[in-house]
């Protein structure tokens, strides 16, 4: 485990001294901080996945719960004129219930977990866009917008989710500090609690798992409902630092980043593996490589391509250094 | 036998190895053209995979192949094949959803431009399953036929090979009384035809009526031979335990306590046309025989509430519970050792530490936060007293032998301190080190009070094992023998649903 986050660290860093070298305005501090806001929003969305792949699951939803809770925030923000932190609270239950619907669904109708979160997916986006007549809205006022009861607290609001705090001559962007919390929280729940453990077991060997007295069924509804609220986290944090959501495309494809990371990360799409650290890193990575392509010069069109490339790379390659650590253990004499 | 001529398939010093166990340590097997030769071996004795490198399933480490006196060398299936050595699989392997025809010749199909030549399949298919003395139209979804018949369509698919030698793998494991007497005469059918088949099984009695020679295989090495006129029971036996019987399992009569677990006409998904009673009492060792398929494995399920029971009562110490999950079984101090111990019993990716933690894990916590100290005390405990082998706490499950596994598996319940202790094959795929050792564990947790009740294949095991025994057929328990009664011929015709018991 340790090994393969250095692997994924070493990663990183390359591609920063790389690009680094190539172009010095990489460097600069704007750069940085908008790099180090997009990979914490991006952070909190892979961990939500990773709870749920760890235990041999996928959640295609992601990109739409983020819509949809963006959208909500909006509405309530905008339009009912509620009081912020009740309309935070609606949107974090709402996610909580789409995570608790679809560990419903798994466990118990035993819908397979693509077919329940690919249908999650079109649902939540096409609730988003009929909520709101397809218009875009935002939890902020955007040129002189109509609405928003509240607006002092929502700026209150606005700063917490989105703003930026100076240290020095540098500005840390809050995101950082929520992906701080969330991936200590994260770690500590995976690695000292029980519950942890059996995310664990239950993603290498559900059955198994079951005979050893566990109730796997719950177990996985939680990583469902874990999932889902960080995808809801996510969802108020992109609405802020968007200011405008936009119900057809606000989150779209996101899963699929979010997954892209778990994956590069140390996750198997297997079940029971994954550390927070490496997912944590790794969304950094997928971020550096947008940000490298622009500084470097190379095509955009190329994006896709290069993105795709690093993390087959990746995973091919912990897959040889997985062999190597098992043929190891495996030499050791019983 | 004829010493002079060259044997059709003769091989010698093979040598085999896994993560963590020697399965092989240079033994040699030949067999001559036309011969039935019976392999025999307690459970872990290497016959089994000694057979998967006869029909190039896998290679092996060292030794020498002589296919009538050439040397070969098999690196896949098709180059045992072309030597005209087939494996009929212990788990058969039909397409259930393709006919008998398409199944015989899977992946050979006949093609005339391009396209399969269906007339050609179906007229070579019945050529072969009438050879095996089958009566089905070729067009029979392979589904839909009972196993015994399936089995003759593997060999008639062996045969469709040109095959001179045909491996059997416990065939007769899940047959009926009807089907091993159909099997048999294919067999003797195939030998006066010059077919050579080397039979692996665990039934004596089939060994002793079919086998023209017998060789023994002991913890990976050649343990004898016995020529047709030395074929008797207990000559097999002393040569499988390497001792005498009594030495083996090293018994002691212990009196029963009270009750602890009593099913009346519980009924189990799998049959729940038949109520099953009985009862285990403290200090007990009860065996439940049979026949693979005969509901034994489910019967251990339905009671560890994995398959919850349909109907019928459970009580234990005397109390009527009510057990619909593995857990809550668990909580009334029911363990299981389950059957298939790398899918149920072990998460093999992870430590011996996880492994042997994971049902007490919830105990040891507090609010959920792991208790480290009692893993490696609980891990620690199990480790000495089950005498597991292994490098450190933290070496994955998956690189120990299976006998270390299933220590693990019993230590991970010895930490739960249960009641009754429900094994199922308990040493299936172990060395006869470890086996010896499993044994002396069941009389120490009887002699303290446990009960145990035990599903296994195997006779002598059931015969050295237990205080009392069940003998379940097709679902339903045919019968109740005591310690006095228990034989192989009393136990096999329960088993068989020769209800007449000896």
């Amino acid at each position: 485990m340790k090994k393969n986050v250095l692997g994924i660290f070493i990663l990183l860093v390359a591609i920063f001294v790389i690009t680094a070298v190539i172009n010095p305005k990489f460097l600069n501090a704007y750069n940085m901080q908008n790099l180090i806001k997009w990979s914490s929003l991006y952070a909190v969305m892979s961990l939500g996945v990773a709870f749920v792949i760890i235990t041999g699951g996928i959640d295609l939803s992601i990109g739409s719960v983020v819509g949809l809770v963006s959208v909500v925030l909006s509405i309530c923000l905008k339009l009912e004129g509620m009081d912020p932190w009740s309309a935070i609270g609606i949107t974090l239950v709402l996610s909580l219930g789409i995570g608790l619907l679809h560990g419903l669904l798994i466990t118990k109708a035993k819908v397979q977990p693509f077919v329940v979160t690919l249908c999650g997916l079109l649902v939540y986006r096409s609730m988003g866009r009929w909520l709101t007549d397809n218009q875009s809205i935002g939890p902020m006022p955007y040129e002189d917008d109509a609405g928003y009861k509240n607006l002092e607290q929502i700026q209150g609001l606005d700063f917490l989710f989105s703003g930026k705090i100076a240290l020095g001559s540098f500005n840390l962007p809050t995101p950082a500090l929520f992906i701080l919390v969330l991936s200590i929280a994260a770690a500590v729940f995976l690695r000292r609690t029980i519950w942890g453990r059996y995310l664990f077991a239950l993603g290498n060997n559900e059955e198994g798992t079951r005979y050893s007295g566990i109730n796997t069924d719950r177990m996985k509804i939680l990583a469902y409902v874990l999932c889902s609220l960080f995808a809801g986290i996510a969802g108020i944090l992109f609405a802020f630092e968007l200011d405008s959501v936009q119900p057809a495309q606000t989150g779209e494809f996101y899963e699929l980043y979010a997954i892209a990371a778990a994956v590069l990360g140390g996750c198997s799409l297997r079940g029971g593996e994954g550390s927070v650290l490496g997912v944590v890193i790794a969304a950094a990575v997928i971020r550096l490589i947008y940000n490298s392509i622009n500084m470097v010069g190379i095509s955009t069109h190329l994006e896709f391509g290069i993105l795709g490339l690093v993390i087959l790379l990746g995973v091919i390659g912990d897959e040889f250094l997985k062999k190597a650590v098992a043929r190891k253990q495996a030499a050791q004499k019983t | 036998m004829d010493e002079t001529s060259s044997p059709l398939l003769e091989v010698s010093g093979l040598q085999k190895s896994f993560p963590g166990v020697l399965a092989l340590r240079g033994v040699s097997l030949h067999l001559q053209k036309g011969e039935v030769l019976a392999l025999i071996g307690e459970n872990g004795a290497g016959k089994s995979t000694l057979m998967k490198i006869l029909a190039g399933v896998q290679p092996a480490d060292e030794g020498e192949f002589l296919v009538c006196g050439k040397k070969v060398s098999f690196r896949n299936v098709n180059d045992a094949m072309d030597e005209g050595i087939a494996l009929i699989h212990q788990e058969l392997n039909l397409c259930g959803n393709l006919d008998l025809a398409a199944n015989v010749f899977l992946g050979r199909e006949p093609t005339k431009a391009g396209l399969i030549d269906e007339s050609e399949i179906r007229r070579q298919t019945e050529k072969f399953l009438s050879q095996v003395g089958l009566d089905l139209p070729v067009d029979t979804l392979a589904g839909s036929i009972p196993i015994g018949k399936q089995q003759l369509v593997e060999i008639a698919k062996a045969l469709s090979c040109n095959a001179r030698v045909l491996i059997m793998d416990e065939p007769t494991s899940s047959l009926s009384q009807k089907e091993t007497e159909t099997l048999f005469k294919v067999v003797k059918n195939l030998r006066s035809k010059g077919i050579s088949v080397i039979y692996i099984s665990h039934r004596l009695g089939e060994v002793k009526e079919l086998a023209d020679r017998v060789t023994v295989f002991r913890d990976g090495e050649n343990a004898g031979e016995l020529m047709q006129d030395q074929i008797d029971h207990d000559n097999m036996v002393k040569l499988m335990v390497g001792r005498e019987l009594s030495e083996f399992y090293d018994r002691q009569v212990h009196r029963p306590g009270k009750p602890v677990i009593s099913l009346k006409d519980l009924r189990c998904p799998s049959y729940p046309q038949h109520p099953l009673s009985l009862k285990v009492s403290e200090g007990e060792i009860v065996g439940v025989a049979g026949l693979v398929g005969a509901g034994r494995t489910e019967l251990l399920q339905t009671i560890f509430g994995v398959t919850p029971a349909l109907g019928g009562s459970l009580e234990i110490s005397g109390e009527v519970k009510e057990i619909r999950t593995p857990r809550a079984a668990i909580s009334e101090g029911i363990a299981l050792a389950p059957e298939d111990r790398k899918q149920h019993g072990l998460v093999l990716p992870m430590s011996v530490r996880e492994n042997s933690s994971l049902p007490s894990l919830q105990r040891d916590a507090s609010r959920g936060w792991l208790n480290e100290n009692a893993e490696r005390a609980v891990t620690q405990n199990a480790v000495k007293s089950m005498k597991i082998k292994t490098p450190n706490f933290e070496q994955m499950a998956r690189f120990l032998s299976g006998g270390n596994q299933q220590k693990i598996v019993l230590g991970k319940w010895l930490a739960m301190s249960p009641k009754l202790l429900l094994l199922d094959e308990p040493t299936r795929g172990i060395d006869v080190g470890a086996k010896r050792e499993i044994y002396k564990l069941m009389e120490k947790l009887a002699g303290e009070g446990m009960a145990i009740l035990f599903v296994s294949s195997e006779m002598e095991e059931v015969l050295g094992m237990a205080d009392r025994a069940y003998v379940m057929h097709e679902g339903q328990i045919s019968g109740e023998l005591s310690r006095d009664q228990l034989s192989e011929k009393a136990i096999m015709n329960l088993a068989t649903g020769n209800l007449v018991a000896a």
